[in-house]
């Protein structure tokens, strides 16, 4: 079976089928859904990071008229009393937080009661005449000052690999010809999606629930609150059709989920949850990095040692972490190598995954280190990457399923014009300004998860196609049309996408970059399994065309099967259906690693990379970096809808420049609060820090990396844009700057 | 927020009548309040919607100079004509600001009100003296990058926000105001005050008064002039440091000048002793950096903006630079001229 290419084809650019509902507003967000007296809550934070509430005085609040209830520790209803019935399908180890289980306070802004009421406002109001009388802890959450109580965590988080190390790392190190020591920091960042996390929970007659909750993944939100409150399965539906952003923070379940949930049991009615952009400070963070490298080379610049040591930010009570250090262990030939990774307890919210995380922090600061030893080796740092280019995985020691990383490198660098680069700092003068340009290489996991998909057509020839995926705006409806649509030839008008549902077939979480490979993947089988069930039907028929022909000799074009060798001999599948008497065709399929095809994920290392050019204007006395062209090539495979694709690098890109230039959560130690938890404070790039951003997507054909040859775009734009950016800075200036983000001060 | 009445005044009188209650607010474009009202930190019993005021004209005064109505948005007030011609400092100073859709709600009197971006004013689990007098200073040993380097007290080292203001102050503008008592002016320099021991007041309204404008003096300063700000990104942040130089050259030396710097105290902070200095003067290196000396001369740090001694010293070199050669920095092109 074949098709010829449309204009919603793989690979077409086709604009998001999803758009106009968003921008006409029709789409509905997790806090938008009506329901029939719906109990609004407000969410009333702590003030401080570490003691125990001591009393709460709830007079005046309940005086407000419409006030229905105020929840707090005191008189919640029942929750599970296991750990475990907490744990979601991405938990770190330890003990995930409950809120309003006691009086015990771990972190600024945790929640401490839920004011409901019949309107926002009132609930708003209360809360705001709510008063908590605290005993006071001193709160530690001062990173740079714990690393020496740093520990190696002593239960693994599932799916993080262990620090690899190989060969004697220092004793190379002692032997080597250059050494480059540098130590890195970069600050913890908040995901602030521009929809703030919230859930509707609508409470049926028979007392089901409806949960529409701000998530990337509504099975395992599903999971946990079946867990939580002792539910029936088939009692309980999340739904996240739309998502408004994400970047990690909705891939656990959060306290506003629990909460409005355990509102609408209580209270036996509908109930909303929103959160304010003020207390987006108080779930998941991109956790505070401190990175240690020691590099040793030969005098051309072979790396001879790589001593890789991180230590990242957790809370008190779960150890969340990610792989930070295997990056730069992994990125490049060289025989001897240590890895180390560490954590910190602070008096925080538990820190979580945001955009590429771990090799955001981790592979952009070993990249930097890397640009640090360009300049002590003496060699171009495109060169330095080029001669020590892995051929294969340095970790495991296996080929890639795919690798066009040298050609990414090739083609940004022209495009760029690296070739003209002056290897001295300060060598461009534009007037006030001195130019930099740097470089740097990002690579992320490609990976391919176990998903299903049901497709059904209908008599009228429509097809639906369904998978409990998520879309946060990356646009995973649009590409799971295209694979439908170029799979059994119907336009993408016919085409009804469904997503976002715990009760559709499983879908793992939104995340990690495998949406794309996963999901398509899982629609391709099942739109392929739905056209061998349609030819069998048109091969049943009373003088079909295709008795004699098997179904490698079809092809789905315009809603017809054709026979290739005559295009005279065709069925339209609404006539297949109408003639065998079908009111609807339905195929449920699951695609997986194991699929027919794939190789084993142990036999090859799959990555996806990519290579970032920057260039930096910085006024040589008032330290005001422009960042004025950067150019990304990116190796991902197939790219199945350059357009949306394009969109992903180019945010990444943004998120990028963020971490290196304005991103930072601004803690005082003295309170354990973050105080810059407003987007007038908290820095994120605007327009006018934006120049051009060049994608190029870089040829790059690959049968086994996922069933489509597709990698997943989610996170490499962000990995290495900030080292790029730093290195710039650097060849500009003259200063190293080890501490993100590169503020004006650091310059002058 | 907390429940508050609402009044829709019709008239000026009728405005400050209900003004000098206590706990009572004016309403002007709403971009600072009501955010600060959501936060709690600003609990009005009572607004005063002052919208329907005929206080939005600008106009030229029979003396000379430019009225500018209280209820004028920042918007029209830069884009209007005469700003432009006579008063490019102005216009841009204000378009350095915010970002377009602010600038388009935000009015002339709610600009020069405008309260502190202090962290900590704006989160009431913190202590703050500005909010809660007695209560204590936050920023103090705390987190205070954008905190003041000049004429803070030990009371409050906040800085005021507006960029506006730092224009007005370099302009010698004149505050209008009208209230139980009658109207009066209060030039410019004397309508913010330092926190000393009374952080709580930003500035020298009496309880029920109203801004209905701001005058601008018949002095244009269309050639030599600049509005430089310095900012942790290159649009839509506060200054950390700017600098607004108004300048005359007559044969080549300074017969005009003055220079206001925001980011760095509790209100737009100039030393006219030290413009006089530079009278006479030729404009050079030399002169500038002698009177960036003096501009913050008893400056301090407060640990993490003591950055701001140094940023301020080459900014107010630079703007004075800008300014001598008619060079003003554009709010469009973010490359520091
Ligand atoms: C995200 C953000 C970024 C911003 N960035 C900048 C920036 O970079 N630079 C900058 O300069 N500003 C900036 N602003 C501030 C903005 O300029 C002010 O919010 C605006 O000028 C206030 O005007 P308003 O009319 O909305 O005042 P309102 O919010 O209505 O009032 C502010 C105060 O003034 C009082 N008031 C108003 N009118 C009168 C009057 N006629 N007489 C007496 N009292 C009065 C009110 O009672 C209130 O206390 C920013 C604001 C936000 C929200
Ligand atoms: S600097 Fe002023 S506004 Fe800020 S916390 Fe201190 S007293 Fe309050």
């Amino acid at each position: 079976m074949s098709t010829s290419t449309t204009a919603s084809s793989i690979g077409q650019p086709l604009s998001r089928i999803d758009g106009p509902a968003k921008v006409t507003g029709r789409a509905k967000y997790a806090a938008e859904h009506a329901a029939d007296g719906l109990a609004y809550g407000w969410v009333v934070s702590s003030a401080i990071a570490k003691g125990k509430v001591k009393a709460i005085h709830e007079e005046a609040a309940r005086a407000v008229p419409g006030v229905i209830e105020i929840l707090t520790h005191k008189n919640r209803p029942h929750v599970a009393w296991f750990d475990r019935s907490y744990r979601d399908q991405v938990a770190p180890p330890g003990e995930p937080f409950r809120a309003l289980y006691d009086d015990e306070i771990k972190f600024s802004f945790q929640p401490l009661a839920l004011v409901l009421a019949k309107t926002l406002e009132a609930a708003r109001a209360a809360a705001a005449l709510l008063r908590i009388d605290y005993i006071q802890e001193e709160p530690n959450t001062d990173f740079e000052n714990s690393l020496e109580k740093a520990y190696v965590p002593p239960k693994k988080r599932s799916g993080i690999p262990a620090p690899a190390s190989r060969g004697d790392a220092q004793k190379a190190l002692d032997e080597a010809h250059l050494k480059v020591t540098a130590d890195y920091a970069s600050a913890a960042h908040h995901h602030n999606p521009m929809e703030m996390h919230a859930t509707t929970v609508i409470y049926g007659s028979d007392g089901a629930l409806t949960v529409y909750d701000k998530t990337q993944g509504s099975q395992n939100v599903k999971s946990y609150l079946v867990g939580v409150f002792g539910l029936a399965n088939d009692k309980v539906t999340v739904r996240n059709p739309y998502v408004g952003g994400a970047f990690g923070s909705g891939l656990r379940p959060h306290y506003q989920v629990y909460l409005a949930t355990m509102a609408a049991l209580y209270l036996k009615r509908s109930a909303r949850v929103t959160l304010t952009r003020q207390q987006m400070v108080s779930h998941v963070r991109r956790p505070e990095t401190f990175q240690s490298m020691a590099l040793g080379a030969s005098e051309a610049g072979g790396l001879q040692s790589i001593i890789n040591s991180a230590v990242t930010a957790t809370s008190t009570f779960e150890d969340y972490q990610e792989n930070v250090v295997n990056w730069g262990v992994g990125a490049y030939r060289c025989a001897d190598a240590a890895a180390d990774y560490k954590l910190v307890a602070l008096d925080t919210p538990t820190p979580g995954d945001m955009r590429a995380p771990g090799a955001a922090t981790g592979m952009t600061l070993f990249e930097c280190a890397m640009d640090e030893l360009s300049y002590a080796v003496g060699v171009d740092p495109l060169q330095l990457r080029l001669l020590n280019y892995a051929e294969v995985d340095p970790i495991s020691g296996n080929p890639f399923t795919s690798k066009a990383l040298r050609e990414a490198y090739d083609i940004g660098a022209e495009r760029f014009g690296w070739g003209k680069r002056p290897s001295e700092p300060r060598a461009m003068r534009d007037g006030n300004e001195l130019t930099g340009w740097g470089m740097a290489t990002g690579m992320w996991d490609a990976t391919f998860q176990k998903t299903s998909a049901r497709a059904r057509i209908s008599a009228n020839g429509g097809l639906e196609v369904a998978t409990a995926a998520s879309d946060i705006g990356t646009g995973t409806y649009t590409i799971i049309a295209q694979v439908a649509s170029e799979t059994l030839g119907l336009p993408t008008a016919n085409i009804d996408v469904k997503i976002g549902d715990s009760d559709l077939p499983a879908s793992p979480i939104e995340g990690g970059s495998w949406m794309a490979a996963s999901s398509s993947a899982a629609v391709q089988l099942a739109c392929q399994s739905l056209g061998t069930r349609l030819f069998e039907a048109a091969q049943d028929l009373d003088g079909s065309p295709f008795k004699d022909i098997k179904f490698e000799a079809v092809s789905f074009n315009d809603g017809r099967i054709i026979a290739k060798d005559d295009p005279s001999r065709f069925l339209s599948i609404t006539d297949i259906m109408k003639r065998a008497d079908l009111p609807s065709l339905e195929v449920v399929e699951t695609a997986g690693p194991g699929l027919s095809g794939m190789v084993s994920q142990v036999k090859k290392a799959r990555a996806t990379h990519s290579a970032i050019f920057a260039e930096v204007k910085v006024d040589d006395e008032l330290g005001v970096v422009r960042v004025t062209r950067i150019v990304v090539a990116v190796a991902a495979g197939r790219i199945l809808n350059p357009k949306t694709a394009r969109s992903q690098i180019m945010g990444g890109v943004v998120m990028g420049m963020g971490m290196a230039l304005h991103e930072e959560s601004m803690m005082d130690t003295r309170f354990g609060r973050p105080m810059n938890h407003n987007f007038a404070e908290y820095h994120i790039p605007v327009n006018a820090d934006i120049h051009g951003i060049d994608v190029i997507f870089v040829e790059e054909e690959d049968k086994e990396v996922s069933p489509l040859g597709v990698k997943g775009l989610g996170e490499i734009g962000i990995v290495g844009t900030a080292a790029a950016i730093a290195s710039a800075v650097f060849h500009a200036t003259g200063t190293r700057v080890r501490k993100f983000p590169i503020t004006l001060d650091k310059l002058i | 927020m907390i429940p508050f009445s609402y009044i829709r005044a019709g008239s000026a009188d009728e405005a400050t009548a209900a003004g000098k209650e206590p706990a009572t607010w004016f309403l002007a474009g709403g971009t600072n309040l009501i955010d600060l009202m959501k936060e709690t930190v600003e609990r009005p019993a009572r607004l005063v919607d002052i919208n329907q005021l005929p206080l939005d004209q600008i106009e030229t005064l029979p003396g000379g100079g430019l009225r500018l109505g209280a209820l004028a948005r920042n918007a029209d007030t830069a884009y209007h004509p005469t700003v432009e011609a006579d008063y490019p400092l102005l216009a841009s100073a204000i378009l350095a600001g915010a970002s377009p859709q602010l600038r388009n709600a935000a009015t002339n009197g709610g600009n020069i009100n405008q309260r502190t971006r202090c962290y900590y004013f704006y989160d009431v689990a913190t202590p703050c003296n500005k909010r809660e007098p007695g209560s204590g200073c936050g920023a103090i040993n705390g987190v205070n990058r954008i905190h003041a380097i000049l004429g803070a007290s030990d009371q409050c080292i906040a800085t005021h926000p507006s960029d506006m203001c730092i224009a007005l102050a370099a302009l010698d503008a004149t505050v209008q105001v009208t209230g139980p008592a009658g109207q009066r002016s209060i030039p410019f320099a004397d309508y913010h005050r330092l926190p000393g021991d009374n952080p709580s007041k930003d500035n020298t309204l009496q309880p029920g008064e109203l801004v209905t404008a701001i005058d601008l003096p018949d002095g244009k300063f269309t050639k030599n002039y600049t509005y430089l700000k310095l900012r942790d990104r290159l649009s839509y942040a506060f200054a950390l440091v700017s600098v607004a130089v108004a300048m005359k050259l007559e044969g080549g030396a300074i017969s005009d000048l003055r220079v206001a710097l925001g980011g760095v105290a509790h209100k737009p902070w100039r030393r006219p002793e030290a413009e006089r200095q530079l009278l006479g003067r030729a404009p050079d290196d030399a002169a500038f950096s002698e009177f960036a000396d003096a501009l913050l001369d008893g400056a301090v740090g407060q640990g993490e903006n003591d950055f701001k001694i140094p940023l301020a010293r080459k900014a107010i070199q630079r703007a004075l630079r800008q300014a001598a050669a008619g060079t003003p920095q554009s709010q469009v092109d973010k490359r520091i001229a």
